[in-house]
C-alpha cells in the first residue's frame, strides 16, 4: 500500500452530521486550522441528513420554562435542568445564526421564520457550503480507524480513505469525536456509519460510557422500508392483521404496538389526518411517503403492513459520559458531540428524538469545537511534531495470532441480539446474559485474532464498535434492576427511587459498572 | 435499496459515486458509473436528489432487491420523484422555505383525538 496520506491542522473533527460541522465551525471561527474527516459524505451522511430534524428552541421564558419541565418529567429523574437550559439557548441562537448566513427556513402563516424544522437534506448540504467558505478542510469517504496520542495526550488519528485505497493519518492539538450514535446494524434511515466508533476509540482511552441502558427505542416503519420518521404516526390508527382496532392510552403507543407485534403482523392508516394535514404532511415531510408512492399505497384511506425497528443509541440516550462544560470527556485533547456523547442530560431516560436530539448536536458541536479550539491554541503551532502512537486495539492489533475474521459475521450477531423487540424492547436477566454470553464471545474472538489492512481493517473495526456498544447497553440493561422510561424489565416492572441516578461503564473488555451515587447510599439520605 | 442507473439517462457525472455515503456506486473510467456494493445501501434515497439528470432509482425495501425495471419505474413516473417533492431540481436544493412542516404543529395543537402528550415539532 502507497505511503499514508498526511494530514495537519490545529483542530481535527472525526464526523460528518450536524455535530461535526459545528464543531467545524467553531474551530475555525476560533481562529484555528480544521480538518474535518467524514465516514460518507459531509451533507448525506448522518441521521439528519434523510430524515428531517424538529429543534428545540425557545424564544421566550415561558416556553423554555414549559420545554424544561415537560422534560424534567420525561426524563425520569436523570435530567440535568442547568444542561437543559443552556442547549436550549445556544441551539435557539444558533438557529438565528443559520437564517442569518442564508438557510432557507419557510415562513409559518403569520410570517414568522419557522426554526421548529430543518430539512435533512437541505440542512446538511447548507452546512457543508458553510464549512467550504469558512476554509474548513473536508475529507469525505475517510473513515478514522483509531486516535493517535502523544503520552497521555491525544494527539490524531488515523484511518482509511477508502475511495482511494489509501490510509491517511491526521496530527492535531486537538480532537472532536462526532461520529454518531450506534444503530447495532438495523436498516433506519442514515444508519450505513453508525456504528459507534468514536465510543471504541475513546474509551480505549479510558473514555467512560453512560445511559447505555437506554438503547431500547423503536421507531414505526412502513413493513419493507427504512424509514422510521415518527411525525405521521401521531394521526395514525392501528390495527390488527384481521382489522380489529389496538387501543393506545396516551403515551402508551411503543409499548402496546410491541406487545401485539409479538402475537402478529400490526397494520396502520393515517385516518387521523383531517383537514390541512394529510397535504402538510406530503408537502413538509416527502420521505415519509416515498414507500408508499413507491408501492402505489393511498396512507391516508388505506390500511397498510407497518414494523417496529430497533433504533440503537440514535434515538436512545447512551454515549461518552461528558466530563465538563466544554464536552471534554475526560482525556485531554480529547473532545465529543452530538451523538457519540451519552444525552440524559436532556433526555434522561426517554428519547432525546423529536427535537432534544438535533438542538443537543448544534449546541455540544459548538462547544465541543470551542474547547478544541482552546486546548490546541494553549499547545502552539508545533503540536503537530510531535511524537505519536496509535492508541487502537481490537480489529487492528490481535491480542494473540492473527487469523482472517468475517466482521459480517460479528455485524449479523449483532443484528441477531440487539434488534428484536422481545430481546432488547422488553428486557429480562436470563435472555440479557445468554445475549452477553454470545457477544462476549465474538468479541474475545475478534480482539485475540482480529486484524486486517485497508478495507478489511475497515470492516473489522466497525465489527468491534457494533460489538463494544452492544455489549455496554446488556451489561447497563442487566444492572439497571428495574424499569425506568424506555428500559423495560419485565422481570422487574416497577421502577425503583433507589435506582434514580446515571449508571456509568468503564472499561470495554471487562467493564466496571457503578451507578453514580451509590443506591444504599441514596435510599439512607 | 438502489436498484436502477439508467445508463440512456446518465451523463457519468459520478455525483452519486461521491455523494452517496455509504460507497455504494463506483466510478468506470470512460463510463456511466456502476452500483458496485448494492448491499451496502441504507436506502437513504439521497443519491436520486444528488444526480442532476434523474437517472438512478431507489427501491422502499432495505433487505431485498425487488428487481423492478428502468420500463416499469418509467411507466410509473417515479424518476426524479423525491426531488420533486421536495422542490430540489437538477441535483441543486431548492423548495425548503415553502416546508408547510408548521400547518402540521397547528393541526396537531388543535383537535387530536388521542391527546398527544406535546405538539407535533
Ligand atoms: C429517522 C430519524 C428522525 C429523527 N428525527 C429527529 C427529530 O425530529 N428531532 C431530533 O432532535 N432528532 C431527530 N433524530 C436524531 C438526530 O438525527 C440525531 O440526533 C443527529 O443526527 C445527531 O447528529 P450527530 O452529528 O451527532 O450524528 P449523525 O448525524 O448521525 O452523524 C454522524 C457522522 O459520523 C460519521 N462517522 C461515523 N463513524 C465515523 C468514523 N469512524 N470516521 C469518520 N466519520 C464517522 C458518519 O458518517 C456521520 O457523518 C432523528 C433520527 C432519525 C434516524
Ligand atoms: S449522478 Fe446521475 S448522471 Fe451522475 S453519474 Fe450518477 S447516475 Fe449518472
Ligand atoms: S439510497 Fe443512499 S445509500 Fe443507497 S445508493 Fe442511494 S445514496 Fe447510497
Amino acid at each position: 500500500m502507497a505511503e499514508p496520506i498526511q494530514l495537519t491542522s490545529d483542530v481535527l473533527v472525526i464526523g460528518g452530521g450536524p455535530a461535526a460541522c459545528w464543531a467545524a465551525l467553531a474551530a475555525r471561527e476560533a481562529g484555528c486550522s480544521v480538518v474535518l474527516v467524514d465516514k460518507g459524505y459531509v451533507g448525506t451522511s448522518g441521521a439528519t441528513a434523510p430524515s428531517n430534524t424538529g429543534t428545540w428552541f425557545a424564544t421566550t421564558k415561558e416556553r423554555r420554562a414549559k420545554l424544561i419541565a415537560e422534560r424534567v418529567k420525561s426524563s425520569e429523574g436523570l435530567a440535568d435542568l442547568r444542561q437543559m437550559g443552556r442547549v436550549i439557548d445556544t441551539a435557539t441562537q444558533h438557529l438565528h445564526v443559520l437564517a442569518e448566513r442564508g438557510y432557507r427556513f419557510p415562513r409559518d402563516d403569520e410570517g414568522a421564520l419557522y426554526i421548529a424544522n430543518l430539512r435533512g437534506p437541505d440542512y446538511m448540504r447548507f452546512l457543508r457550503q458553510l464549512l467550504v467558505r469558512a476554509g474548513v478542510t473536508v475529507r469525505d469517504h475517510h473513515p478514522a480507524l483509531e486516535l493517535l496520542t502523544a503520552g497521555e495526550v491525544v494527539a490524531g488519528a488515523a484511518g482509511f480513505a477508502r475511495q482511494l485505497g489509501q490510509n491517511w493519518e491526521a496530527r492535531a492539538g486537538a480532537v472532536v469525536l462526532a461520529t454518531g450514535g450506534c444503530a447495532f446494524g438495523s436498516r433506519i434511515l442514515g444508519a450505513t456509519g453508525l456504528t459507534g466508533d468514536g465510543q471504541l476509540m475513546a474509551a480505549e482511552l479510558g473514555a467512560r460510557l453512560s445511559g447505555m441502558e437506554f438503547s431500547s427505542q423503536y421507531g414505526i416503519v412502513p413493513l419493507h422500508s427504512s424509514v422510521n420518521k415518527g411525525l405521521p404516526y401521531f394521526w395514525a390508527s392501528f390495527y390488527r392483521a384481521d382489522g380489529s382496532a389496538i387501543e393506545i392510552p396516551p403515551g402508551e403507543r411503543f409499548a402496546v404496538l410491541a406487545r401485539e407485534s409479538l402475537s402478529g403482523p400490526l397494520q396502520a392508516r393515517l385516518d387521523r389526518a383531517t383537514g390541512a394535514v394529510p397535504d402538510a404532511l406530503r408537502r413538509g415531510q416527502p420521505n415519509c411517503f416515498l414507500p408508499f408512492e413507491r408501492a402505489g399505497i393511498d396512507p391516508f384511506a388505506q390500511l397498510f403492513p407497518i414494523a417496529l425497528r430497533a433504533e440503537g443509541t440514535v434515538r436512545g440516550t447512551g454515549g461518552l459520559k461528558r466530563a465538563d462544560d466544554a464536552c471534554g470527556v475526560g482525556i485531554p485533547g480529547l473532545f465529543a458531540a452530538g451523538d457519540t456523547l451519552e444525552r440524559q442530560d436532556i433526555a434522561g431516560a426517554a428519547t432525546g428524538g423529536g427535537g432534544p436530539n438535533a438542538s443537543w448536536a448544534i449546541a455540544t458541536g459548538l462547544w465541543s469545537g470551542k474547547g478544541a479550539a482552546a486546548f490546541a491554541q494553549r499547545l502552539g503551532p508545533r503540536a503537530a511534531e510531535r511524537p505519536v502512537r496509535p492508541a487502537g486495539q481490537v480489529g487492528l492489533r490481535p491480542a494473540a495470532d492473527a487469523r482472517a475474521l468475517d466482521p459480517a459475521e460479528a455485524v449479523a450477531l449483532v443484528r441477531a441480539e440487539m434488534l428484536p423487540v422481545e430481546r432488547n424492547f422488553f428486557r429480562r436477566a436470563p435472555t440479557l446474559n445468554a445475549s452477553l454470553s454470545r457477544l462476549d464471545a465474538a468479541w474475545a474472538t475478534l480482539r485475540d485474532h482480529g486484524q486486517g489492512e485497508g478495507a478489511t481493517a475497515f470492516r473489522l473495526r466497525e465489527a468491534a464498535a457494533l460489538l463494544a456498544s452492544s455489549r455496554w447497553a446488556y451489561r447497563a440493561a442487566a444492572a439497571r434492576g428495574e424499569t425506568r422510561g424506555m428500559h423495560r424489565r419485565l422481570d422487574a416492572p416497577a421502577g425503583t427511587p433507589a435506582l434514580a441516578h446515571r449508571l456509568t461503564l468503564a472499561g470495554i473488555d471487562q467493564p466496571v459498572l457503578s451507578f453514580d451515587r451509590p443506591p444504599q447510599e441514596a435510599a439512607a439520605s | 435499496m438502489i436498484e436502477i442507473l439508467s445508463a440512456s439517462r446518465c451523463t457519468a457525472c459520478n455525483v452519486c459515486v461521491k455523494a452517496c455515503p455509504a460507497n455504494v456506486f463506483e466510478a468506470v473510467p470512460g463510463s456511466v458509473p456502476v452500483i458496485a456494493r448494492q448491499a451496502d445501501c441504507q436506502t437513504c434515497f439521497l443519491c436520486e436528489i444528488y444526480c442532476p439528470v434523474d437517472a438512478l432509482f431507489v427501491a422502499a425495501d432495505p433487505e431485498h432487491v425487488t428487481g423492478i425495471t428502468e420500463d416499469a419505474v418509467v411507466a410509473a413516473g417515479l424518476f426524479g420523484g423525491y426531488a420533486r417533492a421536495l422542490g430540489w431540481k437538477k441535483g441543486r436544493e431548492g423548495g425548503a422555505d415553502a416546508d408547510p412542516t408548521h400547518r402540521l404543529r397547528q393541526a396537531s395543537l388543535t383537535a387530536m383525538p388521542t391527546g398527544p402528550r406535546s405538539p407535533a415539532p
